[in-house]
């Protein structure tokens, strides 16, 4: 694993920058249960890290410590170099860090066109006065925002679905709308909680594909959640795996494969 | 065959129309393609501009005259342009089938030696790049979308838009050369290659001149008026000739306005955004459109359902003679003002057939029903007939003597003649040059004086002129009692039925007829969805015993019509199967443009086919498959074989000539 703050080349000729988020010795309970025991891991810029573990490892737990939906008891989040105050998800969506769910939580009753919309909302500088009389700045500013909102839905190729309520369009399309508004923000990072459950093999191949389109076009750090492990190491450059609220394993694809309590969590061993 | 220099003064070439039509037309609309959700446009001086960039560019990377470039992709200005500059260089533009696999692509590049290829996507370059160790004359790639091509090797592949930039910059330094490129082209050079999709062997590559293009877009524009203000959606693959015609050759003629769609998906709401004046599809485009409106009819409120049927059975009464401009009551008038107030306008909107005042379909034979459909909706469907090697247009219907069983009268300028067999031939300005690299073949399909077989047999009527097409002539053969066997006038009559979506009929030199069928999915799901019946694919649909029911009732009905024809009465079919898989043009059973390969199909299931004859109730066959990746995969399934009532003919054996 490569410790230096140097930025780096990969295999396949992508940059990958510093250290962009750190989290440093997290520890979050709720009540009695531990759910994250002391875990530090590293998120460097433009690359994509993956987080692993069986159920109930506690990955979701630290997907939301990340974005700011949970504030760990003990431990510290370094962003860009300063330590990130408590903050309230929305201040921490303005900082540039974008979410998908696990069970997709889009405006059931919006068109696509119209959640993709709301994912730029934290660059709408307009107020309420100005955007009800829809004149001048308000006007200008929606033209310029639906410029990038529909080069991401060009980008996801769901330009035949514009228009479609999200309720009636099926569990793979909506997983890839989600993304859509989560890109729609320009995150700096983004983070997937689960991209790929619930899919069959196509979908997942399309899905990767996605995903390592966004990275490699928009150049945007992805920190994802991931349960199939065939897709996990096809995409991450680092790996973290947890098991019962701890950090087992962190490293490249290759050095998570051989870590023998890795083998152990996902295999099981036998007890004395 | 010399047809005169008929405009010595006029254009004799594309890239010298598009000159023409930037100076005229100069802030009309060319192109227009929806993107980023709205409809980008270009006008005939923009586009003459982004042209001349790219053939700047291309003689900067070396393109020379008589060099071939190939071109693959969707339908999108960039790649009409691309054609169009590809011209100007003194190259010959060879646009090719998109879908079609790597192999495929491999030999026609091969065959044509493509130095040069422009594509759209990173999926076609993937392609190229996978044969292009098979290809000793291919250089340089071109590629339109820069999506996830940032990290390939770039030494032979450049970027589109650079290439423009490229040739704007150098535009000083190749402009003189660009002008005496283009000055040496006349009505003899050659215009474009197409590709035939063939339904025997492999592709044929078919030369068109200037002339070819130039002359048969000019009748063509005069006999059904298109003018400079129409509008067409370019949706049909570039490397058919139709679409080269109506999207290059007339709209460069009329001037007229070639639309792009979003993408494949977006047809529909694009269409009906565009509203086209002028419209082309296959039948398959129309039965599709029917069986989706039908379906949703199905769906629809009890009172909307009765008024439409109420309005439709109006419309299928007067709504042709309306349009043909022949008497009509006033009160029929009336009613079907009314009808279309309450239906008929809001179902052209929704089809986007709000203003097409010409509409074609061709490439097969159109069931009668749904023809008359439309027809009675006042949209102005006819039916053409035409191929590669014509420059398309061999017959045309005019205004107001539309039917659905023939194709039509001779278009200006073409001459017919029917052989001794039944074979339909032809000669127009419009005949093509030659078969690429194969002179042979150029000299089987055109004689010395220009006369090209079409392939197809077919008589003119006596007292309309009209041609009527029967069938492939290599198809047309004799059942083993000496009966006349045409089996696409018997799969025709079966795929009319939207229940079925492909046909296959053998008897050929046997005592009696058997056929296999495809289900369509869109319309036998549908029907399943409403009864109840659960099914998770294809092949468990294909043969649930109503379904089998169903189609066996449809198989007796064709029976009975074909048994009312003299001539064809023996074609009538015995036994049947439904097929376990789709016919599919991946796995070579169908060309690209869905013709049925014969042939191909008869080797692949010859186990199902002796089963049909032998009396057997049931087979067992396992099928390869090809993926749309490429890789191959079997389906195993037992099929049940049904007989089918048979109407019984007082033989009246047509002398055997």
């Amino acid at each position: 694993m490569k410790d230096t703050a140097d930025s780096y080349v990969t295999e396949d000729g992508r940059t990958i920058g510093g250290v962009v988020m750190e989290m440093k010795n997290i520890t979050l309970r709720f009540g009695g249960v531990e759910a994250i025991k002391d875990i530090s891991f590293d998120i460097r810029e433009g690359e994509i890290r993956a987080i692993i573990g069986p159920n109930g490892a506690g990955k979701s737990s630290m997907l939301n410590v990340i974005s700011g939906f949970y504030i760990p008891q003990e431990g510290e989040v370094w962003y860009k170099g300063s330590r990130r105050p408590a903050m309230k998800p929305f201040q921490v969506a303005q900082q540039g860090i974008a979410r998908t769910f696990q069970n997709i939580a889009l405006f059931e009753g919006m068109s696509v066109l119209d959640n993709v919309m709301t994912g730029r909302l934290t660059h709408m500088k307009t107020g309420l006065f100005q955007q009800s009389l829809w004149k001048g700045k308000a006007e200008a500013e929606e033209i310029e925002n639906r410029e990038v909102a529909e080069k991401i839905i060009d980008f996801l190729e769901i330009q035949a679905i514009r228009k479609t309520p999200v309720a009636r369009l099926p569990y793979g399309l909506k997983k890839r709308v989600e993304l859509a508004r989560a890109l729609a923000a320009e995150p700096s990072i983004l983070l997937l909680d689960e991209p790929m459950a619930g899919m069959n093999v196509e979908e997942k191949e399309d899905m990767s594909r996605f995903i390592l389109d966004v990275n490699d076009e928009f150049g945007t750090t992805i920190a994802l959640i991931e349960h199939d492990m065939g897709v996990v190491m096809d995409l991450s450059d680092r790996v973290v795996v947890m098991d019962y609220g701890k950090k087992i394993g962190d490293g490249t694809p290759d050095e998570v494969r051989n870590n023998q309590d890795v083998i152990d969590a996902y295999l099981g061993v036998a007890h004395d | 065959m010399a047809t005169p220099e008929m405009r010595a003064d006029g254009e004799q070439s594309v890239p010298a129309l598009l000159h023409r039509n930037a100076k005229i037309f100069a802030n009309a609309p060319a192109y227009r393609e929806k993107e980023y959700g709205i409809w980008q446009s270009w006008t005939w001086a923009e586009t003459e501009a982004e042209v001349e960039a790219l053939a700047l560019g291309l003689l900067n990377l070396g393109v020379n005259e008589g060099d071939f470039i190939a071109i693959i992709g969707r339908n999108r200005p960039y790649l009409y342009w691309a054609m169009i500059a590809a011209e100007m260089v003194g190259a010959i533009p060879v646009p090719l089938y998109q879908d079609a696999n790597a192999e495929e692509m491999a030999y026609v590049l091969d065959h044509c030696g493509a130095r040069f290829v422009i594509v759209g996507d990173q999926e076609q370059v993937d392609k190229v790049i996978e044969v292009q160790d098979q290809l000793h004359q291919f250089e340089h790639m071109i590629y339109l979308d820069p999506r996830g091509l940032r990290k390939y090797d770039h030494t032979t592949l450049h970027q589109y838009s650079h290439v423009q930039e490229q040739g704007r910059a150098a535009h000083d330094e190749y402009i003189k050369e660009l002008r005496a490129r283009e000055a040496k082209l006349n009505y003899d050079s050659t215009g474009v290659m197409l590709y035939t999709s063939g339904t025997t062997g492999k592709p044929k590559g078919v030369v068109l001149s200037n002339r070819n293009i130039i002359e048969t877009a000019k009748s063509s524009s005069e006999f059904d008026n298109l003018r400079q203000t129409d509008d067409i959606l370019a949706y049909l693959p570039m490397a058919w000739v139709g679409d080269f015609i109506f999207s290059v050759g007339q709209a460069m003629w009329t001037g007229f306005c070639t639309n792009c769609p979003e993408s494949a998906d977006t047809m529909a709401v694009d269409l009906r955004e565009i509203g086209p004046t002028y419209y082309f599809a296959p039948p398959r485009v129309f039965e599709t459109q029917l069986t989706n409106v039908m379906i949703r009819m199905e769906d629809a409120s009890r009172f909307k359902k009765w008024l439409f049927d109420y309005f439709m059975e109006h419309a299928r009464k007067v709504g042709p003679a309306i349009l043909d401009g022949k008497n009509v009551s006033q009160w029929d008038r009336f009613k079907y003002n009314l009808g279309e107030l309450f239906v008929y306008g809001p179902l052209k909107n929704t089809l986007g057939f709000s203003r097409v005042r010409v509409g074609y379909t061709a490439g097969e034979a159109i069931g009668p029903e749904i023809f008359d459909f439309y027809r009675s909706l006042g949209i102005n469907l006819k039916q053409l007939y035409g191929q590669t090697e014509a420059t398309v247009f061999i017959t045309a219907q005019p205004d107001g003597e539309v039917r659905s069983d023939t194709v039509g009268v001779t278009c200006p300028g073409v001459e017919l003649k029917i052989a001794e067999n039944g074979e339909v031939f032809y000669r127009s300005p419009g005949v093509f040059v030659e078969y690429y690299k194969n002179p042979e073949s150029t000299k089987d399909t055109k004689d010395a004086e220009g006369w090209v077989a079409t392939g197809d047999a077919g008589f003119i009527e006596e007292d309309t002129g009209h041609l009527r097409i029967i069938d492939r002539a290599k198809d047309v053969g004799q059942m083993a009692d000496g009966s006349l066997f045409a089996p696409k006038y018997v799969e025709n009559k079966l795929k009319f039925f939207p229940n079925i979506l492909e046909a296959v009929v053998f008897g050929n030199a046997r005592d009696e007829c058997a056929a296999f069928i495809n289900i369509d999915l869109t319309a036998v799901g549908n029907w399943a969805e409403r009864n109840n019946i659960g099914y998770a694919s294809y092949q468990e649909l294909a043969r649930h015993p109503q379904v089998m029911d169903t189609i066996q009732s449809h198989v007796e009905d064709v029976n009975a019509s074909v048994a009312e024809d003299e001539m064809l009465s023996g074609c009538q079919i015995h036994r049947f199967v439904v097929l376990h898989k789709e016919l599919d043009a991946d796995d070579g059973e169908l060309t690209r443009t869905r013709k049925v390969r014969r042939r191909i199909i008869e080797e692949k299931y010859h186990d199902i086919i002796t089963a049909l004859y032998d009396g057997s109730k049931t087979i067992s066959t396992e099928t390869e498959v090809t993926y749309e990746d490429g890789r191959k995969g079997s389906i195993k399934a037992t099929l049940e074989i049904r007989d089918a009532k048979v109407v019984p003919v007082v033989t009246k054996k047509l002398a055997a000539e």
